[in-house]
């Protein structure tokens, strides 16, 4: 049984999938299972700059033991697109944090999913899960060219019809977009100009969307040690990177439970009296997490040098 | 395949069995990681390792053609399947997220303090002065959730006996329909299922609570509005019989286990611990039945596809090959990942409920009683997956 600080995963498989884009398939450094996921979820990668950024899970989550993420290299991007396209390279690791899922799949009766460039990989298993529900679904496929469309080849199925921009031009989303049932879901991830005039169009209540927005971040993650203060005994623990805040505290004499170790259950949820958290679990919403007074220490860690508990 | 497989002539369903199934776990336990059961034409995983595997591996043990004995494949459901115990991604995905949001740790912080306050009026009830000798299990296993979990669900007043009969009924559903416990419970049953049944209705819920979140969540679109009744049944069939059995677990270490209550007097922070040590040590959910969705190797061996595979938590939970001492209730071990709440996608959504319920009711306690023990011989209930107490006569000193 291995109880390592499960926050990293290795580059296991570095591909190109269309023009810009890679595909990164990624695995646990121990060869063990990777924490589940739904259609929609995203991870975040921790880059050795510093750097967070968001990526889609796009691969298969009946493979229990590999995400696959694409990245598009953005010309205007902070430097993080770059960095996977130009540095990053099979066997390295990279920090994660989540799966974590603030796009899901509801049930309905139907649905249709609109990608705009990159956005087709939230959507990938969002279409498989239609597949295996029975749902009628469609899925319109838009880019700039073929060429700059990744995974065309997984998507040979007549509902999906692929719209590139210059042979057929901008997606005819007011076609797609009137005479919608109330039954049908509408997915839709893309450029921010894609989802304007989505959402300028589509009935609210249908639409489910994505963006990315770069979270306004407190201090860089880091991956230097940091110290923990039990605060009801005064202990204070450094927690180096080989080791998660849970076995830190634990060996410092604190009581605390756990379960599943992958920062999916909720169980080792402590309490945090000050200091900024480096939240890398499953459990915690955007609010919850914006809070900063919990911590799953199975996982999760600290951003600045220093984190109070209710230990 | 070379390697005999382990073939043992056990039934774990016979009424010795249930009563104490320790011999019958440990044997299952020392044949292999992979065991042949003909009695039932199934299979046992009963050693930890092989346990947690099988419960993380959703993709290849399935759960939609039932948990209990009976194939869903090719017989019928005693009732509607489940929408989170009986179902597998991608169905199974809405209503567990939803189920998980309602009764995560962050939503019952909410209820900590009232929780707490609940449970010292209890003990205050029970415990007017000086020594008492009570049975443990309606007066304070069954009494503490009864007298909160239905109020946080939402649940009408009336009828509220129906919950632990149903509940009791549906755990025993898992194992063979022709068994003396299912046939006995049969009769009463459309009557307390008719009465579950209604309690899942928008209209008899409370205007706030898990069952008015869980309609809510439909109303958001997160679920159906015809998966909103289901969920609260999960609440309902899942949530009640299962808490009470966790604490009379608890309640009975700490009366057998000698020095255990002082410990817990003297290091309060310990509660938690408590009770999920008791939960590994008895585990009340003993096991479900998963089914392999095709060849699948445990150990040396395969299970082959479409077969029902008893998953032996409790086993699991005393497997020496995990455990130091695994038969010893103690304090002063760390019991984080047993698997007394099954683990992975289908790990008990209602653990962090059942968690605060015990830590309300003990703390209540250790700050009143200043010793626990065992004031005549507790007497099992027998249920075909749940391990718990019909009566257990205690002796408290304040
Ligand atoms: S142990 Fe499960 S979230 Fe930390």
């Amino acid at each position: 049984m291995t109880t390592a600080a499960r926050s990293t995963v290795r580059v296991a498989a570095k591909e190109r999938v269309a023009d810009g884009v890679v595909a990164l398939t990624l695995v646990d450094p121990d060869g063990a299972r990777l924490p589940d996921w739904t259609p929609g979820s995203h991870v975040d990668l921790v880059l050795p700059t510093g750097d967070t950024r968001q990526y889609s899970l796009c691969g298969d989550r009946w493979d229990a033991f590999a995400y696959r993420v694409a990245v598009l290299r953005e010309p205007a991007g902070r430097g993080g697109s770059a960095w996977v396209h130009d540095e990053l390279a099979v066997g390295d690791l990279v920090g994660l944090g989540g799966p974590r899922n603030q796009f899901r799949l509801v049930p309905a009766p139907r649905y249709l999913f609109l990608a705009g460039g990159i956005g087709i990989t939230p959507l990938l298993p969002m279409v498989d899960a239609a597949r295996r529900l029975g749902a009628d679904w469609r899925l319109v496929h838009g880019g700039r060219s073929r060429a700059s469309m990744a995974f065309l080849d997984e998507l040979d199925d007549p509902r999906v019809t692929v719209w590139p921009q210059d042979e057929l031009g901008l997606l005819p989303l007011g076609d797609l977009l009137t005479g919608l049932d109330d039954g049908t879901r509408v997915y839709c991830c893309g450029p921010a100009p894609l989802l304007d005039a989505v959402e300028a169009v589509c009935p609210p209540g249908l639409l489910r969307t994505e963006r990315f927005v770069a979270r306004e971040q407190g201090a860089p993650v880091r991956d230097e040690p940091f110290t923990v203060v039990l605060d009801r005994t005064g202990a204070e623990v450094v927690v180096t990177p080989e080791v998660s805040v849970l076995e830190a505290v634990r060996a410092a004499g604190a009581d605390v439970l756990s379960s599943c170790r992958q920062g999916t259950c909720g169980t080792c949820e402590t309490t945090v009296l000050a200091g900024d958290p480096d939240h890398r679990d499953s459990v915690l919403d955007e609010a919850e997490r914006a809070a900063g007074d919990c911590l799953l220490v199975c996982v999760s860690r600290s951003r600045g040098d220093r984190l109070v508990l209710d230990l | 395949m070379t390697a005999v497989l382990p073939t043992l002539d056990l039934d774990p369903f016979d009424p010795e069995v249930l009563r104490d199934p320790l011999p019958a776990q440990a044997a299952l336990r020392d044949a292999g990681p992979l065991v042949r059961l003909p009695r039932y034409d199934t299979w046992a995983i009963a050693r930890y390792a092989e346990v947690h595997a099988a419960l993380t591996d959703w993709q290849s043990f399935e759960s939609s053609a039932g948990v209990g004995l009976t194939n869903f494949r090719t017989g019928t459901p005693w009732r509607p399947p489940s929408l989170l115990l009986e179902a597998d991604p991608p169905h199974h995905d809405a209503p567990r997220a939803v189920l998980a949001k309602v009764l995560g740790p962050r939503a019952l912080r909410k209820l900590r303090a009232d929780w707490l306050a609940d449970a010292e009026a209890l003990v205050d009830e029970v415990l007017p002065g000086g020594t008492v000798e009570l049975d443990a299990v309606p007066a304070l296993a069954a009494a503490f959730p009864l007298r909160v979990f239905p109020d946080a669900v939402g649940l009408a007043r009336e009828g509220r006996e129906h919950l632990l009969p149903y509940g009791d009924h549906a755990f025993n559903a898992f194992g063979p329909t022709d068994n003396a416990l299912v046939l006995a419970g049969n009769a009463s049953m459309p009557e307390h299922a008719g009465w579950v049944a209604r309690q899942c209705e928008r209209e008899v819920l409370a205007p706030a609570g898990f069952g008015a979140d869980i309609w809510a969540a439909a109303d958001r679109g997160e679920l159906t509005h015809a998966q909103a009744p289901l969920v609260v049944r999960s609440l309902l069939t899942a949530g009640v019989d299962t808490t009470v059995h966790g604490i009379g677990a608890v309640l009975h270490a700490l009366a057998v286990t000698p020095g255990a209550w002082q410990l817990l007097r003297e290091r309060p922070e310990l509660v938690r611990v408590a009770f999920d040590e008791a939960v590994r040590w008895e585990s009340p959910v003993q096991a479900f039945f998963r089914t392999t969705v095709r060849d699948v190797p445990v150990g040396d061996a395969v299970v082959p596809a479409g077969e029902k595979v008893l998953v032996v938590f409790a086993a699991a939970n005393r497997d020496p090959r995990r455990w130091a001492d695994p038969d010893a209730f103690d304090l002063t071990r760390d019991p984080s990942g047993h698997v007394g709440f099954g683990m992975g996608i289908h790990q008990c959504v209602g653990q962090h409920v059942a968690r605060l319920e015990a830590e309300s009711l003990l703390t209540a306690l250790l700050a009143r009683v200043t010793s626990l023990e065992l004031a005549g011989d507790p007497v099992r209930h027998l249920n075909n997956t749940l391990r718990s107490w019909e009566s257990l006569p205690v002796r408290l000193v304040c």
